[in-house]
């Protein structure tokens, strides 16, 4: 069946389009496995739909970046696709209403997150009429990219594979793209999940347009579709829709984890993105299938990012994809699909090779949410205690990356971690093709995520030990400048004494800023050395009142204000002194105590 | 909770030892054919020492000694101790050996996974060196011993040393084709005319050499399970196929040819069950061919200049020390990196 569809997808290809190779040309990476898919329980159904839950929780975080700026408060009425919290800074993205209702609250909730730990949500309480806000659809092929890029970043599209990367960040070209080449994630190689598969079945029309909006957008002439060949209905439909069109659907084998966007394109296109680098620097970006199809709502329809599918399997009754809003709790989507069966323990977002396990069944559909599987101990067993590494290297064998993990748990187990480091851990994607592999046991991935969390650590408690270091040798050094020019001014002050009078105004006892400080001793360093020796007080205090203007010139051009310890009186000044020598005494004792 | 990947695809350690033990069965069953049942006694005797020592060194380790009893590692070593011993060694014999294999050269080191010697190796060379004359005399196979020895008469000989009243000690001992080629070569005869001895069968020794086929067998069979990786049988045998043709063709009267040496002695024990121990073997691909390959070349060497009529147990363990540096040095390259 597969290879029949390969045939006639190519000859099709062959036909329409002769500038991209045949898509039976793929380029194998190291390893992978090839965990049982479980695909085809919840492809039976079509993708369903879910009645509005009255509460929608929309927790803030739901992508890569920085948290969006709340821009409604409760009790406000808000409308479909209403924008509920803003963009802020480069890496972030907008929050829209689901649905219209009412603001109930804004607080901390239990979010769908390894850690099971809540942070900032908005709730909205549904009020059922689900009416839309104003729609604004855009005739993107007639405007400037920039403009049409900008507005994306309101569109609170993220990318919707898992990665949750804001959108807009990949598509912003400066004006200078050197993206020649367009990857569609359809890859979809984690077991159980299928909701880009039925997107692809059944909207297929939409996401070839979705491409076309990325590619005006990003210039790329190129476009390759990767679609493993365990969804040959998806590569029907793909094919079909790209008919006429410049792009390739092209049939990887299935081999976890060949969605992960650098094993992709290497199966995809031969190229090998180097470690430290990003694909757009070699002229490719990747989107997954359900983003672009994001992108093709937001600007030939008006709608922001308010919902997603999402595959709900494994021990439930009746397996299906729904399109979910965000914020809808996970119960009523378990509902939806006829309920978790009797001895379901607990549920788990994503796949079973990357996924996690959610605190409880309330949480919050997020942008992220893919697949929710309701486990049993029958469907995935505790493991059994982990036996020591007998360095069989199969999980060497498995790793996409190339990696060596039987030393990597070594490193990471010793806490060698600038072994870990040398031994390239930082290039584990973490997709666990090791533990899956392993016949002792072992996590080998939880080892590597705490020695990365670890190094991370160590990595930013040695900045901030630097920089104290810096500061301080920046402040001894401060210490003994500020000592000489103390001593240089006392000594100016004992000439001045004896050749003018005792009322000689003081401008710079205290002030700690040096680059002010340097100044006004210039100044009035050269007052001293114009000033001729006067027997009236007059004179005296004239000159003094221009060294002050002169020295608050002089502060007014170091772009500082001038301070309170200027135009002091004899008095204050000589208590200053006095202060001063006790202070540099005091710091003179500690710097030896440091030094002890 | 929480720990992804939730499912896993993996024969547990117990499973590929089970696997080990069962790719042994076809040279098990040649060598009781070929040399009598007194293996089984001494299989049985290796199996229940390196248990007992394992239980107990794990009981004052205090480590948990189920787990590590059902893993089998400790058996697979005692099996292939026992079966590179002579056949008929006495009973202490094979319960000095596997002490040394499993206490010292294993659990002292910290058990499984953690032995940079292969245990059943330290375990033979300990016995070598100790005792010379009785690791070097091998009993006749059966079927060119004056007197076959029957199954119990082989019994009593294995704990009591004692003989059939009729039967002397050289009656059903021999020397090994190794061991005979290397004092005839010194007497200054050609290896043609040494060859030409009834202990010399097609390729190998008569009668070992079907043992020796029957171990490529079971290790064929290791192969097709992916137990074992094509690497360190290929490299060790084509290795050792390589030097001896080399030699035997600069002067084939000296050096026999290379089938001698890949039928005879521990050749084919040691390319598929006794290189591929993982523990104490390299984990790279590149690392096992030039592992497996130094194994083969060391084996040659010494069995033709060194002081013993086989080398593979030296060869191995000069090999172990190499590995962490081999390891080192053959790290493949990661993906995005330039090599």
């Amino acid at each position: 069946m597969t290879t029949l569809i390969d045939l006639a997808s190519n000859f099709i290809n062959g036909l329409t389009s002769n500038k991209l190779a045949s898509h039976k040309d793929v380029f194998a990476f190291n390893g992978g496995v090839h965990p049982f898919d479980h695909k085809a329980e919840s492809t039976s159904l079509p993708i369903g739909k879910i009645a509005i839950p009255e509460k929608l929780v929309l927790p803030l975080r739901q992508h890569v970046g920085h948290l969006p700026k709340v821009k409604v408060a409760i009790g406000d009425y808000v409308l479909k696709g209403q924008l509920l919290a803003e963009a802020e800074g480069t890496v972030s993205a907008a929050i829209h209403a689901p649905s219209s209702g009412t603001i109930s609250a804004i607080d901390e909730q239990i979010i769908p997150h390894p850690s099971g730990l809540p942070d900032s949500c908005i709730t909205i309480t549904t009020d059922g009429k689900d009416s839309w806000g104003p729609l604004h659809s855009t005739d993107w092929q007639n405007t400037d990219k920039k403009l049409l890029v900008d507005s994306l970043r309101s569109s609170g599209i993220v990318g919707l594979g898992g990665a949750t990367f804001p959108t807009h960040i990949k598509l912003r070209t400066n004006g200078k793209s050197n993206v020649h080449t367009l990857v569609i994630n359809a890859a979809e190689c984690e077991p159980y999940i299928t909701c880009d598969d039925m997107l692809m079945r059944e909207r297929a029309d939409e996401i070839i347009q979705g491409i076309q909006i990325v590619q005006y957008l990003l210039g790329a002439d190129k476009c390759l579709i990767g679609i493993e060949d365990n969804k040959p209905e998806a590569v029907s439909a793909m094919t079909a829709a790209c008919l006429n069109k410049n792009l390739l659907v092209k049939v990887v084998p299935t081999l976890y984890p060949s969605g992960d966007a650098r094993r992709l394109i290497h199966l995809l296109l031969d190229v090998e993105i180097p470690n430290n680098k990003r694909s757009t620097d070699v002229g490719i970006q990747v989107f997954n299938v359900a983003t672009v199809l994001a992108i093709y709502r937001y600007f030939v329809f008006g709608e922001p990012s308010i919902s997603r599918i999402v595959t709900v399997t494994g021990n439930i009754e009746k397996p299906q994809n729904f399109e979910v809003l965000f914020g809808t709790p996970l119960q009523s989507l378990i509902a939806a699909a006829g309920e978790a069966k009797q001895n379901t323990s607990h549920f788990i977002m994503g796949g079973p090779m990357m996924g996690f396990d959610l605190p409880n069944s309330q949480v919050p559909i997020t942008k992220a949410a893919n697949c929710i599987i309701a486990s049993t101990a029958d469907l995935f067993p505790a493991p059994p205690p982990a036996m020591p590494c007998i360095r069989c290297a199969r999980c060497a064998d498995a790793c996409p990356v190339n990696l060596q993990p039987q030393e990597l748990y070594w490193f990471s187990k010793s806490d060698n971690f600038e072994k870990a480091r040398d031994y390239h851990l930082f290039d584990c994607i973490e997709c666990g093709c090791c533990s899956y592999v392993c016949p002792s046991d072992i996590p080998l991935v939880q080892y590597y995520r705490y020695a990365k969390s670890e190094i991370i650590a160590s990595d930013k408690a040695k900045e901030a030990a630097d920089l104290a270091r810096e500061r301080n040798e920046f402040r001894l050094a401060r210490i003994e400048r500020e000592k000489l020019e103390r001593a240089q001014k006392h000594a100016e002050r004992a000439l001045a004494g004896k050749t003018e009078n005792k009322i000689q105004p003081e401008n710079t006892g205290m002030t700690t800023d040096a680059s002010q400080r340097t100044l006004t001793k210039e100044a009035s360093g050269a007052d001293v050395q114009t000033t001729t020796p006067a027997t009236d007080k007059q004179a005296a205090i004239a000159a003094a009142i221009e060294r002050a203007k002169a020295a608050k010139l002089a502060a007014a051009q170091a772009g500082m204000a001038p301070k309170n310890t200027e135009n002091l009186s004899v008095t204050i000044e000589s208590e200053i002194s006095k202060t001063d020598a006790i202070r540099e005494k005091v710091s003179m004792s500690n710097t030896s105590k440091l030094a002890d | 909770m929480n720990r992804s990947p939730y499912i896993t695809d993996a024969p547990s350690v117990t499973n590929i030892m089970l696997k080990v033990l069962l790719a042994l069965l076809p040279g098990i069953i040649a060598y009781t054919w070929v040399y009598g049942g007194g293996i089984l006694v001494s299989l049985s005797l290796a199996s229940i020492t390196a248990l007992v020592c394992e239980a107990a060194l794990l009981k004052i380790r205090q480590r948990p000694v189920k787990p590590y009893l059902i893993d089998l590692s400790a058996v697979v070593t005692a099996w292939l101790l026992a079966l590179a011993l002579p056949p008929l060694a006495p009973w202490w014999l094979v319960i000095v050996g596997t002490f040394f294999a499993i206490v010292i050269a294993k659990q002292l080191y910290g058990g499984l996974g953690y032995n940079p010697f292969n245990p059943a190796m330290v375990g033979y060379a300990v016995l070598l060196i100790s005792f010379p004359l009785i690791m070097t005399k091998w009993p006749a196979p059966l079927l060119l011993a004056e007197h076959p020895l029957s199954l119990l008469e082989q019994i009593h000989f294995i704990f009591s040393n004692m003989l059939p009243a009729e039967v002397k000690v050289d009656a059903i001992t021999s020397a090994t084709p190794l061991d005979y080629l290397k004092t005839q070569l010194m007497l200054k005869h050609e290896v043609g005319n040494i060859t030409q001895a009834p202990i010399f069968g097609m390729f190998g020794a008569k009668g070992g050499e079907l043992v020796t086929g029957a171990y490529l067998l079971g290790g064929l069979y290791l192969l097709q399970q992916r137990i074992i990786s094509w690497h360190l049988p290929s490299a060790f045998l084509a290795a050792l196929a390589i030097i001896s043709m080399a030699f035997y063709a600069i002067d084939p009267t000296h050096f026999a040819n290379p089938m001698l040496h890949l039928m005879s002695g521990a050749s084919m024990l040691c390319a598929f069950f006794i290189i591929t121990d993982p523990v104490s073997g390299p984990t790279t691909a590149k690392g096992k061919l030039y592992f497996a390959a130094g194994v083969g070349i060391l084996t040659y060497l010494i069995r033709v200049y060194g002081g013993y009529p086989d080398g593979v147990a030296f060869a191995v363990l000069l090999m172990n020390m190499c590995v962490p540096l081999i390891d080192a040095l053959t790290q493949p390259r990661v993906f995005g990196y330039e090599k």
